[in-house]
């Protein structure tokens, strides 16, 4: 119930800034933008296979979704920590933190609020994403359920780096520190699976593990494996936990 | 009411607060005195179970600040010195957030509402932005936050700091009001204030508790020897001088400055005599003019000079007399 209070004033907050608008207005641009590439690609491919005589038709999915989620995740991997570095930064700045955190609610509720409202705005994204999906249904004919599953994939992807983002707004008062630094720690984050190409010793294959993007190619390819759903699983958790330590620590250095 | 036994809170370094202890009883007014740095505000971010102590118990309606939290938390308001409000938010908008996380009832939370925003004359600015509000409207906006719940005890830290005047008069008026429902503490640095509005007085200085009493006895400990500041419109200083020392119950009479024929003097009196009518009436049959005549306030810094005096009774009149000096200094 709190929980929701929380979410509900975040989001609030999130629309009464010209935070959300920013945020979304970008996406939509940056995803048109490789949205339209991607298709004119596809349409000039499949006009010269055509031409050459073959008669299959290219798969959709394959040609224009996929490349597409993979783009589309890294604009949110840039975005994301626009979403989350004012969530507890602004907060502790501004003093409300001693309202929060003085009130009868768990701190496991504050966070919790806030990252639900954080998810929120992201879904809402993907949801402006789905327009130029239904582009594609309207003019073609993908298989709906990979599409389905690669959203997921994003969502989950997004729920992580988010609740990570979310632990390093608890950490400072300055809001651009909270964004660069948890931007930083989601690219890094993205391009760990660099390291197990590399090389294949037991330390570079777990520290390649801890890439979200490794994760999310079996989504993007339409399958949901279960050690992909445990590792976001994981990684939110060990997100949402940090920073209800860290918040239980602003008592102690306050 | 509230009850705080050897509490203490270190920092890295410095100790805020330093083994204090006090109770407080039900419905009570009390002021939490002293200078910037003593450890008012830590004091009560404790007893607001923002921050755990480093060592010591503190209690409300008998529940521990550490055991019991979200019991303490449901017991008390609290208005922080920079009010916790979201410049994004209408005032009605952030009531009801607070309300909601206070966990009053929905049914009735639009009610209490009326009521509160009612109680700090913040009903005319409902709908506006927090962020568009004077200060004046926000220190309200803060105390209708801090209410809201009905609390039995509302903790207000400097309520009335960067206000100006007449604000300060309302914010005032209005805490006085709010006085028999509640438990109120109220940390400040202005004497005045508390004399205005509390009935009992915690000093501390340093993080040290260094008087706990009733107003009346403070003050009247406080001025037992009265200072006052006579302005006479004369051309013989020395004349108004002797005249002055003449007046019953004046132990000390210093000549300060002389500004045209405005002459000023400090005067000081014996243990617990009131010299004013005295002298105004003395240098009135004089047929000199009365320009000026006011009893100087001790500062802070006065007042813990000479309660820290009266613990080491044989240096008492030293401190005393320096503090005399000091002032002296300061006026000049």
């Amino acid at each position: 119930m709190n929980t929701i209070t929380i979410c509900r004033k975040e989001l609030q907050s999130y629309f009464r800034s010209p935070i959300a608008y920013t945020v979304i207005a970008l996406w939509a641009l940056i995803g048109g933008f490789f949205f339209y590439f991607g298709l004119s690609f596809f349409v000039q491919r499949s006009m010269e296979s055509s031409m050459m005589g073959q008669s299959m038709p290219m798969n959709i999915n394959e040609w224009i979704v996929r490349p597409l989620l993979s783009n589309v995740n890294v604009v949110a991997l840039f975005l994301i920590p626009m979403i989350t570095m004012r969530l507890f930064a602004e907060e502790k700045r501004s003093g409300t933190i001693e309202l929060l955190m003085t009130s009868p609610i768990t701190d496991i509720e504050i966070v919790l609020g806030k990252w639900l409202a954080a998810v929120a705005l992201y879904g809402i994204m993907l949801l402006v994403s789905l327009l130029h999906m239904a582009i594609l249904f309207r003019y073609g004919q993908p298989d709906w359920k990979p599409l389905a599953v690669g959203y997921l994939g994003l969502l989950l992807q997004g729920g992580c780096l988010l609740a990570i983002g979310t632990f390093v707004s608890t950490c400072t008062n300055n809001q651009i520190v909270a964004g660069a630094i948890g931007f930083a720690i989601s690219l890094l984050l993205f391009v760990l699976n660099w390291v197990s190409e590399f090389g294949s010793s037991i330390t570079e294959r777990v520290i390649g593990y801890f890439s979200v993007q490794s994760h999310f190619e079996s989504f993007s390819k339409g399958l949901i494996d279960s050690k992909d759903l445990v590792f976001y699983a994981t990684m939110i958790i060990l997100g949402l936990f940090l920073t209800s330590r860290s918040l239980e620590s602003v008592r102690w250095r306050a | 009411m509230i009850k705080v036994e050897g509490l203490t809170k270190r920092y890295a370094r410095n100790v805020a607060v330093d083994n204090i202890s006090f109770e407080i009883e039900k419905g009570q007014v009390v002021g939490f005195l002293g200078p910037n740095g003593a450890g008012k505000t830590t004091t009560m971010r404790i007893l607001t179970c923002f921050m755990p102590p480093t060592a010591g118990t503190a209690s409300i309606a008998g529940f521990d600040v550490q055991q019991n939290p979200m019991e303490v938390k449901k017991r008390i308001g609290y208005l922080p010195e920079t009010p916790p409000l979201y410049p994004d938010m209408e005032v009605v908008e952030y009531l009801d957030f607070v309300g909601r996380i206070k966990g009053i009832p929905a049914a009735d939370l639009a009610k209490r509402i009326n009521e509160v925003s009612e109680k700090c004359a913040v009903g005319d600015v409902r709908t506006k932005l927090i962020g568009k509000l004077s200060k004046g409207y926000r220190q309200r906006v803060g105390l209708a936050q801090a209410i809201l719940h009905n609390p039995d005890v509302l903790i207000l830290d400097e309520p009335t700091s960067g206000l100006d005047p007449h604000q300060i008069i309302e914010t005032r008026d209005l805490i006085k009001g709010l006085a028999g429902d509640h438990t109120i503490i109220l940390s400040t640095h202005i004497l005045p204030e508390v004399e205005q509005i509390c009935e009992k007085v915690i000093i501390i200085a340093k993080g040290k508790v260094v008087a706990t009493d009733s107003v009346e006895n403070l003050t009247s400990r406080l001025r037992g020897s009265e200072q006052v500041a006579v302005e006479v419109i004369a051309t013989d200083a020395a004349a108004v001088q002797l005249k002055l020392e003449q007046v019953a119950g004046v132990s000390r009479v210093m000549h300060k400055d002389t500004k045209d024929d405005r002459l000023h003097f400090t005067v000081e009196s014996l243990e617990g005599r009131h010299i004013r009518p005295g002298i105004a009436r003395a240098v009135i049959e004089s047929g000199w003019n009365l320009n000026e005549l006011h009893g100087m306030a001790l500062s802070l810094e006065e007042i813990f000079l000479e309660l820290t005096a009266s613990a080491k009774p044989p240096e008492g009149a030293k401190p005393q007399q320096e503090a005399a000096i000091a002032q002296e200094a300061e006026s000049k």
